[in-house]
């Protein structure tokens, strides 16, 4: 799926034709510490990953665009909205899961996400039964009248996300959500994070240093590294290339084998005895592989596709810290 | 099976389980900070003691109003055989005894109730989930201050302005005309000191965490410049130590606002050889230096808040 047809099948998700997120130029310092350098690019996807090393400027990132640091030079857009000038109107459009623990001591929980919706601008009525609709989504529909202060550490981890999304936000920061979470909380959480994505109605930039959560949840990554983005990726496209890629293990004569595929316009080559390595094209499809294997009586004991994991994007982005705004487009 | 069951349905609600966006109205812009208030109040009321305490703040102004009855019961007081009226004469003065009581309750109040009001959001991180919302700084300090301005309020000059016209009503129109300055300084006095109580126990609750700790740093902040003021007063024989005293400053501004402030409060007259060689005039400080004083700490405690209220600290 490219970004446009992205932004086609989810129009409640980006409206327009610009980005979710513009970053022009953006820089924070604090005090005489720079923070972020010189940040550029525009966000379009339904999930946003944010990775980057401890300090790398995540959190500050995040901090600016919800406009709790003022930028030192440049700024950034949010649906087209300034958040140097039209910081109310974005904060009315988003929602933010905090890293750290951020509750309202002696509230019951559902008192505490009704709170936090009624701030957002909901009426209380409408608050009150948002804030039961949320609890039930996040999971804590049972627990929702006990006091946050009894909560273990998933349970104040839902109860974050539940005030995130009481109302109904159109862009969600996710600061760290699987933090402090066991297996199976953790994989309830991404699961959430993926139905709000598949909703559609509502996009999502997903603060990790925990590759798997990104990969799993997000189809466009940028890397910071030093306060400056090194680089930019689009997951979905990646995936889609590397899927081009094949490695073959066989039994059987492969001369004929070799032929057919050549003939289909696929570029192959014997790396070894048995091995194969295949370059589809478009419009060739693993299951034209296997009907010439079966016709020329090839056995494929194994395929794999050749993959960039994030996990390689990630260390060669940081062995290779290219300049500000430069951030290389990886698979190109 | 009955022929009745046959076509039985049954409705099963659904819950829907999906993310998404609200598209209802909006809660009006301007009202967001009475947020908070509503809600605090909830956890307010729950204390026994502080409702113990409410419920007796209100006995002030009852006998104030039974005074004023008194004062127009021409049979009451044949039974009573005082002059009630020579006694407690309902005027200016009788007005501003009644706001220096229910003043001092109400600083006993805002002590039961302000130190937790920021404190709490500071101790738990919650300043992040307040302003990443279309909810700004200001509007989180006039929200936590409303809790104790209502609060007070209900207390101080709103029974105030009813005994007022309680003696009004009795009185008649023309007692009213002459005398409604004294309802403009009920309201004023009390509202002075309404906000500065509440400025004051905001700006130690975010500074102080600790709620008990708070609370003895705002009985402090009234008690000990009293001391220190007295010191000033008695080494140097003037009254200007004041300035620093709270009760004192508050006190002049009460005393000018009912029209019963004296400047000139003394004098010390020494004698030699049965001649005075000095003497010397005890003045308080002048009216507006008492309301210049009392800015200064109001725009110090706005300036404390303001460096703690912030979604988070910077270390630069």
């Amino acid at each position: 799926m490219t970004d446009s047809a992205a932004a086609v099948t989810n129009p409640q998700a980006n409206s327009g034709s610009s980005g979710v997120i513009t970053l022009d130029n953006l820089s924070v310092s604090f005090g005489r510490r720079p923070i972020l350098k010189n940040l550029r690019g525009e966000l379009r996807g339904r999930a946003i990953g944010l990775l980057g090393p401890n300090g790398a400027g995540k959190t500050t990132l995040i901090h600016t665009l919800l406009g709790f640091h003022p930028p030192t030079s440049g700024t950034a857009r949010i649906f087209d909205r300034d958040i140097r000038g039209d910081a109310a109107q974005i904060k009315s459009l988003i929602g933010y899961m905090p890293e750290r623990d951020s509750f309202i001591a002696k509230m019951s929980c559902v008192h505490f996400v009704r709170f936090m919706a009624e701030l957002s601008g909901l009426p209380p009525s409408a608050a009150l039964e948002r804030a039961h609709e949320a609890l039930f989504f996040v999971g804590l529909g049972e627990a929702r009248y006990r006091n946050l202060d009894t909560f273990s550490l998933g349970m104040k981890q839902l109860a974050k996300l539940a005030q995130a999304i009481v109302h109904g936000p159109r862009l969600i920061f996710l600061d760290e959500p699987t933090n402090g979470l066991d297996p199976p909380a953790r994989q309830r959480m991404i699961k959430m994070i993926r139905d709000i994505r598949d909703s559609g109605q509502a996009n999502i930039v997903l603060s990790s240093h925990l590759l798997r959560d990104v990969e799993e949840c997000c189809e466009e990554i940028l890397i910071l590294k030093d306060g400056r983005l090194v680089v930019y990726c689009n997951l979905e496209e990646e995936r889609k290339a590397n899927k081009k890629f094949l490695m073959l293990e066989t039994r059987g004569d492969l001369k004929e084998f070799v032929t057919a595929v050549n003939a289909l316009g696929c570029e192959c080559a014997v790396t070894s005895d048995h091995r194969l390595k295949i370059i589809l094209q478009a419009g060739a499809e693993i299951r034209d592989i296997y009907r010439l294997a079966a016709e020329s009586q090839v056995q494929i004991r194994r395929l794999t596709y050749k993959r960039d994991s994030l996990e390689d994007i990630f260390l060669k982005a940081m062995e290779n810290g290219s300049q500000a705004g430069d951030a290389p487009l990886l698979g190109s | 099976m009955a022929a009745s069951q046959k076509g039985w349905t049954t409705n099963v609600a659904v819950l829907e389980r999906a993310y998404k966006q609200y598209q209802g109205p909006q809660s009006p812009l301007w009202s967001r900070f009475l947020i908070i208030p509503r809600h605090a109040y909830r956890d307010v009321f729950r204390s026994k003691i502080f409702m113990a305490f409410f419920a007796l703040s209100f006995i002030w102004p009852l006998v104030c109003a039974i005074l004023i009855y008194l004062h127009h019961n021409v049979e009451a007081i044949a039974v009573l055989k005082i002059n009630v009226r020579a006694l407690l004469p309902i005027d200016a003065g009788f007005f501003q005894t009644y706001v220096i009581v229910q003043g001092t309750i109400g600083f006993f109040l805002a002590m039961l109730v302000g130190p937790q009001q920021v404190s709490r959001d500071l101790t738990n991180n919650a300043l992040p989930l307040y302003l990443c919302r279309p909810f700004t700084r200001s509007e989180y300090v006039v929200g936590k201050m409303s809790v104790v301005v209502i609060l007070l309020s209900a207390i101080t000059w709103a029974p105030g302005l009813i005994l007022f016209l309680l003696q009004s009503y009795l009185e008649g129109w023309s007692w009213f005309a002459d005398n409604i300055w004294i309802a403009s300084a009920i309201f004023l006095g009390s509202l002075v000191w309404i906000v500065l109580l509440a400025l004051m126990s905001q700006a130690i609750s975010a500074w102080v965490k600790w709620r008990l700790a708070a609370r003895a740093a705002l009985l402090g902040v009234f008690f000990i410049p009293t001391i220190f003021a007295e010191v000033i007063n008695g080494i140097f024989q003037t009254r200007w130590g004041h300035i620093f005293d709270l009760r004192a400053l508050i006190g002049n501004v009460w005393s000018g606002l009912f029209g019963t402030f004296v400047r000139q409060t003394g004098d010390i007259e020494e004698f030699r050889n049965g001649r005075v060689v000095r003497q010397v005039i005890m003045s308080e400080p002048p009216l507006w230096a008492s309301w210049f004083m009392l800015f200064l700490i109001c725009a110090f405690c706005l300036w404390l808040l303001s460096r703690k209220v912030r979604a988070y600290e910077v270390v630069k």
